[in-house]
């Protein structure tokens, strides 16, 4: 039997992919995100249609599909609020990008997919005195995990300002247990009314740190709607919380109805002794996605 | 909602607009401003200041919008509304003593807006949120008019023909946001 011995420095091992490579993905990427509706959510709001009893809620439900179908074929913005440009990457420990960081590939191709898709440029350089327009969308957010191998994986999920202003944190206190969680997520929704352009996607993001439960519930947005959380107690509290939320009658556009919410998402992670921190992250009906792996 | 919609072109009298009732469909033509936050802040700072405003708002229509970029041969971008609560702090004032009349948004208003409507005869409308490219077809023209540093920020004049809105706060204290 012949033994093959890898005699490669660990800097020879590295797969090399060229700097422009990333950003002309990340460019498609932006364009894919503010054009197409992923198909689960434009089946989630199908479905939704067919529940919604008040005609003013179907009304808005059949004008979010008609609008889905124009902007995917003529490439305009779903919605005029292109968002923040959120993007969750893994990159492989054997993975170099040659000609510079990924940071700057990412942020390189976010001005490019926003400047040359005719996107909204949303975002301004300092949040409470100049607030000047970067004119180019950039910086984006980059929220990076480094994993085995050598592969790179990049999802961009563009955040609308009018969804992401009703998102909320409370630390609560260990005993307020699961009717806590519940309590907080559909007060936190049913508060928030029409101005995150129900029926929203509900991310929760429970346990870990303050700032831990707040990516939780970020991420929880990516999950492709109708499944459900693998662990059954969790898929349980997920129905809980939605019926709740939808029994509210805030309804499309706030305007009343049957459907506030298409899904409630939940991630967790452990937590301190003391604490059980839980944060939602409210997404709009135009839940955009878009990613792409090298 | 009632079924057949009322069609309003601008500017809209005080008279129609009292005569509107929450629930009412519209279909909205004319001409009517976009701002958002950064120009109703530098609107009211002109008022303060005692300066004429940069465009006239008596008896017009603001849209609480900040469109996207036209594409080639298109009018206009993506452009649907934009939460309107954010406006709460700026629009009696506009209502009062710009002589506003009418408000585009998504959302709810707070108790000083909708007593501000009262007592002048203020309409607000909802335009459908997130429907940004279906609602760009309904504007036939769109130009800068003012503080164009704010880029998309800034006040565009539009021409819409046919805007579809419901009306969702009336002059009388009807309001679709208050659930029984």
């Amino acid at each position: 039997m012949e033994i093959r011995i890898d005699r490669r420095t660990p800097l020879e091992r590295m797969r090399v992919i060229p700097f422009q490579q990333v950003v002309d993905a990340v460019t498609n990427c932006c364009f894919e995100a503010a054009f197409r509706l992923p198909p689960d959510v434009l089946r989630a709001i199908r479905e939704a249609a067919e529940r919604e009893s008040t005609a003013v809620g179907r009304e808005f439900l059949r004008q979010y599909l008609e609008n889905a179908r124009i902007a995917e074929t003529e490439n305009m913005a779903i919605c005029q609020d292109t968002g923040f440009a959120v993007y969750f990457v893994e990159m492989g420990e054997n993975l170099r990008i040659d000609g510079g960081s990924i940071y700057e590939a990412i942020s390189a191709g976010t001005a490019r997919g926003y400047q040359e898709g005719f996107l909204r440029k949303s975002i301004v350089s300092d949040p409470l005195f100049a607030r000047r327009n970067t004119t180019d969308n950039t910086p984006p957010i980059v929220h990076l995990t480094l994993v085995p191998g050598d592969r790179l994986t990049v999802i961009l999920a563009p955040k609308g300002g009018g969804s992401e202003n009703m998102s909320a944190l409370r630390m609560l206190k260990p005993s307020q247990g699961r009717a806590g969680v519940v309590e907080f997520v559909t007060e936190t929704v049913v508060k928030a009314g029409g101005n995150p352009c129900p029926p929203t996607i509900v991310g929760v993001g429970i346990g870990g740190t303050f700032e831990k439960a707040a990516f939780l519930a970020k991420k929880a947005l990516l999950r492709p709607l109708g499944e459900p959380h693998p662990d059954a107690e969790y898929a349980a509290l997920e129905r809980e919380i939605l019926e709740r939320i939808n029994a509210s009658g805030v309804g499309p556009q706030g305007l009343g109805g049957d459907v506030t919410s298409l899904a409630v998402h939940i991630e967790h992670y452990p937590c301190h002794i003391a604490s059980l921190p839980v944060a939602v992250n409210l997404n709009c009906h135009a839940a955009r996605h878009a990613g792409f792996e090298l | 909602m009632s079924e057949t919609a009322i069609s309003l072109t601008t500017p809209i009298s005080e008279a129609t607009a009292r005569k509107l009732r929450a629930g009412d469909r519209v279909l909205l033509s004319g001409v009517i401003w976009t701002g958002r936050d950064a120009a109703h802040k530098r609107l009211v700072a002109a008022l303060d200041a005692g300066e004429p405003l940069p465009v006239p708002l008596r008896d017009q229509v603001i849209y609480f919008v900040g469109p996207c970029p036209a594409p080639p041969g298109r009018v206009i971008g993506s452009a649907g509304p934009t939460t309107s609560g954010r406006m709460d702090a700026y629009s009696p004032r506009l209502l009062w003593e710009a002589g506003l009349r009418g408000m585009i948004g998504k959302g709810e208003r707070g108790p000083e807006v909708t007593a501000a409507m009262r007592e002048c005869g203020g309409i607000y409308f909802a335009a459908t949120g997130g429907a940004g490219a279906l609602i760009a077809r309904s504007i036939v023209k769109a130009e800068v008019v003012a503080y164009e540093d704010l880029g998309p920020e800034a006040i565009y004049r539009l021409e819409v023909k046919e805007l579809p809105l419901v009306v969702a706060i009336d002059a009388q204290g009807g309001n679709l946001y208050e659930r029984k």
